[in-house]
């Protein structure tokens, strides 16, 4: 190499170059463009993706009776397209989206960790809150973007295959197909809510643990324990105060008039999950020991 | 400790130094990885950080970078702590230690992109010019995946280069390369340190460090044995003589009493000693008036590498604070076994 371009090196900057911090945007934006680069990114969102189409497949095939006491959505799934992606919010919302969240969040810190990127991007001009925000964010991106890839393709696998039609709601009141598509994008956007939180408990194991398979296994183990503990007889009382109750929070935007009640109950209760979370993250990480790889 | 004389010269320069750090601990649980090192890196060094395997080179070179926390004292970076002021303390500062790590996934040329995108600045515009200079302008469109331990080691001082570092943190860049890669390292980090950039360089090559640093530290089990010029260093081991008479013992009382004569002992052959050459005249003459002839009188020119062993092949703590003992007496191989009173 010292062959090449004698004239090539660089020159010191000695009092000349003033210190500049790279925009926190920039650092998020670079996150997400790691993450396009990355397999995993794609599992997660295929999942999403490919389970509307697998059901929209397996009820078009299917004749269909009438049962007694199944979800109203259920029962109206061949009159309405816009059924399909409310029942499908119903089914992913209670595992496979938090595992999707999970996935990449627990991810997202402990990865670098582990392959010693960690240490090369900590030795540049970023500071470590920043990095540590910008992870973050980019988690949460990635949830919120499953949780509408996978609507989207609900939404129009639904809509191929039974129409735009207007829906009945938990309320029994008829909206028409396009107040039913916006009661679906804000229901998807309600459950955010709860997801978030749920990406939030990723990055801080991701952060803690800096091991990747223990930071996705303990998200999704923490919340299924809490699921369990919701099933328990006798602990009724704690019940609106688990996070995994949170996740049908929507369920009140799908009545007339509609409910704001669970949505506001979810939102501070999922905050006191995910905001300690990301703090605790945080505050970990500016201190923490970065030597691996 | 014998960093002491350049803590005073450092002390009288009035100028930041780019790496000081007094007393600097870290400890893992039981393993005192880092044992109240002493650094002072002045502008325009080249400085090799010379010790064998889990010596400390890397652990120190972290809490250099900031990357972990000491268990006692800071390291100041053109008197900055890494740990407290976060990348603002880096500014001006570049490196890597242990092997460089990129992402595997991205292009040599993307992954430079995203560190430039982190460092802010011009840094974005010195790409292509430092892909040129480490040679890797023809690979940069691969993936880093691909790239062999060579490949991603000059990516490595590339990466550090985008920064326009002032000061320069190397973690044995050249392990691991080939004979023709070492010497291309070399010859540009010799290049850089030419062009004013400070450079701070952990190795346990020795040529490496021979043909490269003017100052040094010789770390082991987490402690300085030597610190200062190598040129000392050289000096201090290179005065021994070993001496044979017709009578050795009274030789050895006579070397004992002798001005300018130190460290004078009875080896398996003869005596050793050490003493500057105008003293060994004095000597001579002392033998020849008590009546000793003298059979052999040799110089011992320790080479840099012996010094090495002799400092850090003592058993137990507690040396760094004395002349280092195996110097007493330049040893046979197994005297060097043998731990000094
Ligand atoms: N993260 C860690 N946890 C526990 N012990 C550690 C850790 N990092 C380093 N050590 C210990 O600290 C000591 C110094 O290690 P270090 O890596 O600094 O040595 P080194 O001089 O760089 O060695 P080498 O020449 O092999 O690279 C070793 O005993 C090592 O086992
Ligand atoms: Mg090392």
């Amino acid at each position: 190499m010292s062959s090449v371009s004698a004239s090539a090196a660089p020159a010191p900057i000695r009092g000349t170059a003033r210190f500049t911090r790279p925009a926190t945007l920039t650092v998020y934006r670079w996150e997400l463009r790691k993450l396009v680069s990355q397999k995993r990114t794609y599992l997660g969102l295929g999942l999403a993706m490919i389970l509307p189409l697998i059901f929209v497949v397996v009820q078009s095939l299917r004749t269909r009776q009438d049962r007694g006491g199944e979800n109203i959505f259920a029962s109206q799934i061949t009159h309405s397209g816009l059924a399909t992606p409310v029942l499908m919010l119903l089914f992913l919302s209670v595992f496979m989206l938090p595992l999707i969240a999970a996935l990449v969040a627990g991810d997202i810190v402990a990865a670098e960790d582990g392959n010693g990127t960690l240490k090369t991007i900590l030795t540049r001009s970023v500071d470590r809150g920043q990095l540590f925000a910008a992870k973050a964010l980019a988690a949460m991106t990635y949830a919120t973007i499953a949780v509408f890839a996978a609507a989207v393709v609900a939404t129009a696998a639904g809509v191929a295959a039974w129409g735009f039609n207007s829906v009945t709601t938990y309320s029994g009141t008829v909206v028409s197909a396009s107040e039913g598509l916006l009661l679906v994008f804000a229901s998807n956007a309600s459950y955010l809510i709860p997801l978030l939180a749920v990406a939030s408990l990723g990055v801080l194991l991701s952060t803690v643990t800096r091991n990747s398979a223990a930071a996705v296994v303990g998200t999704v183990g923490i919340t299924i324990l809490l699921f369990i503990i919701g099933q328990i007889p006798g602990l009724e009382g704690i019940r609106p105060y688990l996070l995994t109750e949170q996740y049908e929070n929507w369920h009140g935007l799908l009545r007339t008039p509609t409910d704001w009640a669970p949505i506001a109950h979810s939102a501070w209760v999922c905050a006191l999950y995910g905001v300690p979370a990301l703090i605790a993250g945080y505050l970990v990480f500016l201190r923490r020991d970065v030597a691996g790889g | 400790m014998l960093g002491t004389r350049a803590t005073e010269d450092a002390a009288g320069g009035g100028e930041v130094p780019p790496v000081r750090a007094r007393g600097l601990v870290k400890r893992y649980k039981e393993v005192l990885a880092v044992d109240h090192v002493d650094l002072n890196v002045q502008t325009g060094d080249v400085y090799g950080f010379l010790g064998p395997n889990g010596a400390g080179k890397t652990t120190t070179l972290r809490m250099a970078l900031g990357l972990i926390t000491p268990t006692e004292d800071i390291v100041e970076l053109f008197g900055r702590d890494p740990m407290r002021e976060g990348a603002h303390a880096l500014e001006g500062v570049a490196g890597f230690v242990e092997a460089p790590r990129f992402y595997p996934y991205l292009t040599g040329r993307k992954n430079l992109e995203l560190l430039a995108a982190l460092d802010g600045a011009d840094a974005k515009e010195r790409i292509d010019e430092v892909l040129e200079l480490v040679e890797l302008a023809p690979r940069a469109a691969h993936r880093v995946g691909g790239f062999s331990h060579g490949m991603r080691q000059r990516l490595g001082i590339a990466a550090a280069l985008l920064r326009r570092p002032r000061l320069l943190i190397l973690d044995e860049p050249a392990t691991g390369l080939d004979p023709a890669g070492m010497r291309d390292m070399r010859a540009l980090i010799r290049r850089l340190a030419d062009e004013g950039i400070t450079v701070l360089l952990s190795s346990h090559q020795l040529p490496e460090v021979q043909d490269l640093c003017d100052r040094v530290a010789i770390v082991d089990r987490g402690r300085v044995v030597y610190e200062g010029a190598l040129a000392d260093l050289r000096r201090q081991g290179g005065a021994g003589y070993r001496l044979r008479t017709t009578d050795d013992v009274r030789a050895l009382q006579i070397a004992r009493e002798q001005r300018g004569i130190d460290f004078a002992a009875a080896g398996e052959h003869g005596l050793a000693f050490q003493a500057e050459e105008a003293d060994v005249g004095g000597l001579s003459l002392a033998l020849g008036a008590a009546g000793i002839g003298v059979l052999a009188l040799t110089p011992e020119l320790a080479t840099l590498e012996d010094l090495f062993f002799r400092l850090t092949e003592n058993d137990g703590a507690g040396e760094a604070e004395q002349p280092p003992p195996a110097l007493a007496a330049p040893p046979t191989a197994d005297e060097r076994l043998v731990k000094a009173p």
